[in-house]
């Protein structure tokens, strides 16, 4: 899967580091927790910027390169911050058959990004996610955390303009 | 004592739809009303009927209510639990004619059995105490104290449980060849990493029933000789991973986990580790390597992980359904599970229904269903009046069911046989509008994505198909094109290393042998018969609907359309980018697809 790597300047606090160092010193005796500490440091930073992956290799004591590999495989890590508005798509069998690809072309129209990107501002940002689970509803998307059910492109401006688009 | 229950769902469909604050409103309400030591609200797990959530059930009655708005809230606590009367309006369909009617008569509930997912919608998951009433951990205590590790495994081997998660392999097989190995070591692992998309049978029973899992992990460690036990999850499932937790330590303060447990000298202990989103980590040799924390890429087989597994020692590695029936096994007994299902598919399996059809949700039937019955009763037939098409199973790794073979009777076999598979549960129904390509082409996407990259045939080849299958729908396709891409669906199938490469083929084989004659409308009539391959379609104005009135001239994005007012128009089709916002907007039905 290819991912998108950020060019934006990192901009961690002392906060962010001090309890991530913390989530380190926990896990550092067991290397098969790199997975654990990687999403603690997503949660923590809510991106793995280049500046963290080399804080946990060294605090794990594994080469960068291994860090990189694992945050470049699974689809959860992301290389590069989301937008305060973070809308995902879900494109599920259940949903795609209901017709969530019309959803999210909605929205890349009414946003201008697709999938991946995020807003010159900040502001929204887009993914196509794969299934939430939550089918008897589909097509689904989720604003941050709320979720949307049983959408028809039509709902898509209504529910934008509640976050301001 | 309470004189009445309500039970609301709290799985992750009705938790999208708002239950949480049903069950705040219910509790705020009853607390108005002075019913707190009257009535007992529960948080349960999935019920199944998905498509009418948010749903609850208040006892003793058995009244089902179905899409509950918080605002209804006040009026069944007024009118049902302290007036006794039945708030009508809201209850499920089916019971509005005859509302004492019990569950079991209902056409989504008569032909389900569950075994799996018994304790899914009765009991509260984050409550011991309630699964402990429910028979719960009597099944480790009854192996811990009456069987020899070799008599659970024959149990499980005579009952003829078989793998859920796909493969079909036999439960009581796969134990054996972990207990018949030496080491210092061994481990259990549940493989709760459910990334078929639409499919979310494990999820529920996680959701619902966690301690089922905790309960079945460690009669297997028992059976096995091993010590610890790990359950991969997905990280994409946070209600199922807080009960997990919830549900661990409950049962390590209870000493049901940990040291000695029942005084027998068996340890057994668990540990949770979350997935990141990789479809390949169902696959368990690539499951082992992510617990390990690396890239979850699989392993070439032998050596299998009964022998050298995670971290090297031997590992029994079994999905969520497959334990869920394990203690109801060790409970009823080998004859009882083998009494339900076919000749050589025992017990029931759950399906996550979903797609074009009216009840969406959980269905657990004993195997030998046929998929009509699942359709046209359980699920209540497709909406709209629209005709069947197929059903697809086992998501990416699985094939289709076309119309003519709906009374085939599901068991693993029968499936094979028609080149589809049982897969992990995921049923998909499509009717007349879906494109077949297109699902072959939505599918390959996937794979493509989800390919790990270690070998060729599957990182390569499943491109070069979806490359192939964009040739198709986009028009571009001849008929050698069609044989070329059977031949590298073999082709991949018998190369690839892991079972994720071996079947990405299956949902073009699938659709290439009963809708040999879609592919064909795109190759030679360059026409999608569903009407959804945009490349293929064309609008066109009808000359004799067209009033003139400009609406879709002023609202075409590119100025494709053209034409006097109160003339007839039409579409210039080199410009048109097939948006369709010209159909949408015209109110005389004068624009129509091709």
């Amino acid at each position: 899967m290819l991912k998108k790597v950020s060019n934006i300047p990192f901009k961690g606090t002392k906060e962010q580091e001090e309890k991530l160092k913390k989530v380190i010193e926990e896990s550092k005796h067991d290397k098969s927790l790199l997975m654990y500490v990687m999403q603690q440091a997503q949660d923590i930073y809510g991106y793995l910027p280049y500046e963290v992956q080399v804080m946990i290799a060294e605090g794990m004591d594994v080469p960068l390169e291994k860090v990189y590999g694992v945050s470049t495989f699974y689809a959860q890590f992301s290389l590069s911050p989301k937008g305060e508005v973070n809308i995902s798509v879900c494109l599920g069998t259940a949903c795609y058959v209901k017709g969530s690809q019309k959803i999210l072309d909605k929205i890349t129209e009414i946003l201008g990004i697709g999938p991946g990107e995020c807003t010159p501002d900040g502001r929204f940002s887009l993914e196509a996610c794969r299934c939430i689970g939550a089918c008897g509803l589909a097509p689904v998307m989720t604003v941050n955390d709320e979720v949307f059910g049983k959408l028809v492109p039509e709902d898509v401006p209504g529910i934008l303009a509640k976050y301001g688009a | 004592m309470y004189r009445s229950h309500v039970l609301v769902c709290g799985g992750t469909g009705c938790t999208s739809s708002n239950s949480a604050a049903i069950i705040e409103a219910l509790e705020a309400e009853i607390k108005k009303h002075g019913l707190e030591n009257e009535v007992k609200v529960v948080r349960t797990g999935c019920f199944g009927l998905c498509a009418r959530g948010p749903i609850m059930v208040v006892y003793p009655e058995g009244s089902y209510y179905s899409l509950v708005k918080p605002e209804d809230v006040p009026e069944i606590v007024e009118e049902h639990l302290l007036k006794g009367r039945i708030v009508k309006r809201l209850l499920f369909e089916e019971f509005t004619m005859d509302d004492i009617k019990s569950l079991k008569e209902t056409d989504f509930y008569k032909k389900q059995h569950r075994v799996a997912l018994r304790n899914c919608g009765v009991i509260d998951p984050e409550n011991i105490d309630e699964y402990i009433a429910y028979d719960g951990y009597a099944a480790l205590a009854k192996c811990l104290s009456e069987y020899t590790p070799e008599q659970v495994i024959d149990i499980i081997s005579e009952s003829g449980l078989r793998g859920r998660g796909g493969g079909g392999f036999p439960t009581g097989k796969k134990w054996s060849f972990t207990a018949a190995q030496k080491s210092d070591q061994k481990y259990v692992v549940c493989n709760a990493d459910e990334g078929d998309p639409g499919a979310f049978m494990d999820r529920s029973v996680l959701e619902g029933d966690p301690h089922c899992i905790i309960e079945a992990m460690a009669i297997c460690g028992y059976a096995t000789g091993a010590s610890e036990g790990y359950i991969y999850v997905r990280a994409e499932y946070p209600i199922a991973v807080k009960r997990l937790e919830i549900a661990i330590g409950q049962a390590r303060e209870y000493g049901l986990l940990g040291k000695n447990i029942f005084d027998s000298g068996f340890d057994f202990d668990l540990h949770i580790r979350l997935g990141a989103g990789a479809f390949v980590c169902g696959e368990e040799t690539a499951l082992m390597t992510s617990i390990e924390g690396n890239r979850g890429e699989p392993r070439p087989r032998p050596p299998y992980p009964a022998v050298k597994g995670l971290f090297g020692k031997p590992t029994t590695e079994n999905n969520v359904e497959t334990f869920a029936n394990v203690a109801q096994i060790i409970l009823n007994g080998a004859d009882w599970f083998a009494s339900m299902g076919t000749e050589r598919s025992k017990g029931t399996k759950v399906f996550a229904l979903g797609g074009k059809i009216k009840n969406t949700g959980l269905v657990e039937i004993p195997m030998g269903t046929t998929l009509r019955e699942i359709v046209e009763e359980i699920g209540g037939g497709i909406p709209g009046g629209k005709k069947f098409k197929a059903a697809q199973t086992g998501g990416p790794s699985g094939g289709c069911i076309p119309a003519s073979l709906m009374d085939t009777p599901i068991d693993y076999d029968n499936l094979t046989a028609i080149g589809c598979m049982m897969g992990s549960g995921g049923l998909i129904v499509m009717d007349e509008d879906d494109c077949m390509v297109d699902i072959a082409k939505f599918f390959l996407n996937f794979t493509v994505d989800e390919s790990c990259g270690k070998c060729t045939p599957c990182r390569v080849g499943t491109k070069r198909l979806l490359e192939m299958l964009e040739k198709i729908t986009s028009g571009n396709a001849t008929l050698r094109d069609l044989d070329k891409l059977e031949d590298l669906c073999h082709y991949i199938k018998a190369n690839s290393l892991c079972g994720l490469g071996q079947t990405a083929p299956n949902p073009v084989l699938a659709t290439l042998k009963f809708f040999r004659n879609e592919y064909e409308a795109h190759v030679v009539d360059k026409k999608c018969p569903a009407g959804v391959c945009k490349a293929l379609l064309s609008y066109e104005i009808l000359e004799d609907r067209c009033r003139g009135c400009t609406a879709c001239a002023r609202k075409c994005p590119v100025g494709a359309i053209s034409g006097n007012v109160k003339e007839a128009h039409t579409i210039n089709k080199s410009l048109c980018v097939k948006c369709g916002v010209c159909m949408q907007t015209c109110k005389f039905g004068a624009i129509v697809k091709r």
